[in-house]
Parts: structure tokens; C-alpha cells; sequence
């Protein structure tokens, strides 16, 4: 009985974290801006559902594929991310007019 | 304009959350998965409208963390435990698919 309140708590923050997060993923203006607000909010967010999965069920094979679920996301979605953004940034699509400082621009521009 | 851009976007939201939590009769868990696919029309207007290709690889690349946390949803309701198998499956191919398409924004051939 507590586990199962326990996992449903877990499960609601992951579900509320995926939500903000994908409304992130409309309401920015950039590229850039997106990416980094949708990729860590709904990444959270999954490892939440997982987790809380994981406290409901123990320790059976569901509890272990779930725990598995975790790792492979925690490893894949960051460097996923990192490559989507490096490929927009060299293929040349603009940044936002409200942006300050781009030191990627300005490292590359000193290595050449 | 961006005002009313506003409200029509809260009252979207809050009529479907007020259908889905008041009138909508069905298990807790049926409730939380139609949460996640309300997210996931947000991410496929990203896919449609995105005004580079880049959205759209961030788009497709957030929808598959989506539907990890899904099935793992789906697995508890019906008690079984292959739809986190899929699931796994499901994030790892994400992830290819992701770098796959970097790279092809990027400019460079699949086997660089």
C-alpha cells in the first residue's frame, strides 16, 4: 500500500515535468532554446514514470527492465541532444534576435 | 493579438484537463496516459509546423522519450510486463535515429 503511494507521487511529478516541458517546446523562440528546455524537462520526466514504476511493481522483472529503461535514457537523450545542436549550429540556422553572447561562433572563429 | 494568443492557448489547456479529471469516467492510470498523449499533439504541431529542419529533429526526438514513459504506463495498467521491453527497444532506436539525422543535417554521409 505505501509503495503503490509512493510510485503514484513519483509518476505524478514525472507527468507534470513532461507536460512543462513539452509546452517549453512550443512556447520558445529558438532552436537552441527548445532543445535545451524539452530535452531536460521530458528526460526528467521519463525517469520519473520509470522510477515510479519501478517502487510499484519491486523487485520482479518489470521493476528491473524499468531500472534498465533508466540507464539507457540517462545515457542516450544528453548526447543526443549535444549532436542535434552542434548539426544546427554548423548547418547555419539562425539564433534569436534576443541573444547575448554565442561562444561557440567565437571559439571556432579563434581556431581558424 | 499576443493576449489573445494567450487565453485561446489557457482555455485549450484547461478544458481539456477540467474533461479529462471531471467527466471523463475511467481508471487513474488511463487518465495520467491521456496526459502524455495530450503532449504529444504539441510535439507532432512541432513536426508539422516547425519553421526549420531542426525543430523537427528535436520534435521526433522528444517524442520518443515520450512514449517511453507511456509504455511504462500501459504496462501497469495491464499488468504485463512487454511493453517495457518495447520501450527499451524504442529508446535505443531513438537514439540512432537522432545522430543519424544530425549528421545528415550536418552535411556529412551516414558512413563519415
Amino acid at each position: 500500500m505505501i509503495n503503490e503511494t509512493i510510485g503514484m507521487i513519483f509518476i505524478f511529478v514525472g507527468i507534470a515535468f513532461d507536460f512543462f516541458g513539452v509546452l517549453g517546446l512550443v512556447r520558445l523562440p529558438d532552436v537552441y532554446n527548445r532543445l535545451q528546455a524539452a530535452t531536460k524537462c521530458v528526460t526528467f520526466g521519463s525517469a520519473g514514470i520509470l522510477f515510479g514504476a519501478f517502487i510499484m511493481q519491486g523487485f520482479s522483472s518489470f521493476g528491473f527492465k524499468a531500472l534498465l529503461g533508466i540507464a539507457f535514457i540517462f545515457l542516450t537523450a544528453p548526447v543526443a541532444a549535444h549532436a542535434i545542436s552542434r548539426a544546427a549550429h554548423r548547418s547555419g540556422i539562425p539564433l534569436s534576435n534576443k541573444t547575448v553572447v554565442d561562444f561557440y561562433k567565437k571559439d571556432h572563429e579563434l581556431k581558424e | 493579438m499576443k493576449i489573445l494568443r494567450w487565453v485561446l492557448g489557457l482555455i485549450f489547456i484547461a478544458l481539456f484537463f477540467y474533461y479529462n479529471f471531471f467527466i471523463f469516467q475511467g481508471d487513474i492510470i488511463f487518465k495520467l496516459i491521456n496526459i502524455i498523449l495530450f503532449s504529444s499533439l504539441f510535439v507532432l504541431f512541432r513536426v508539422i509546423f516547425g519553421p526549420s529542419p531542426a525543430d523537427r529533429i528535436v520534435a521526433v526526438d522528444i517524442l520518443g522519450i515520450l512514449i517511453v514513459g507511456m509504455l511504462a504506463l500501459m504496462g501497469l495498467h495491464y499488468e504485463n510486463d512487454f511493453f517495457v521491453d518495447v520501450g527499451l527497444i524504442w529508446a535505443l532506436l531513438s537514439f540512432i535515429a537522432s545522430l543519424a539525422f544530425a549528421k545528415i543535417l550536418e552535411g556529412r554521409s551516414l558512413d563519415d
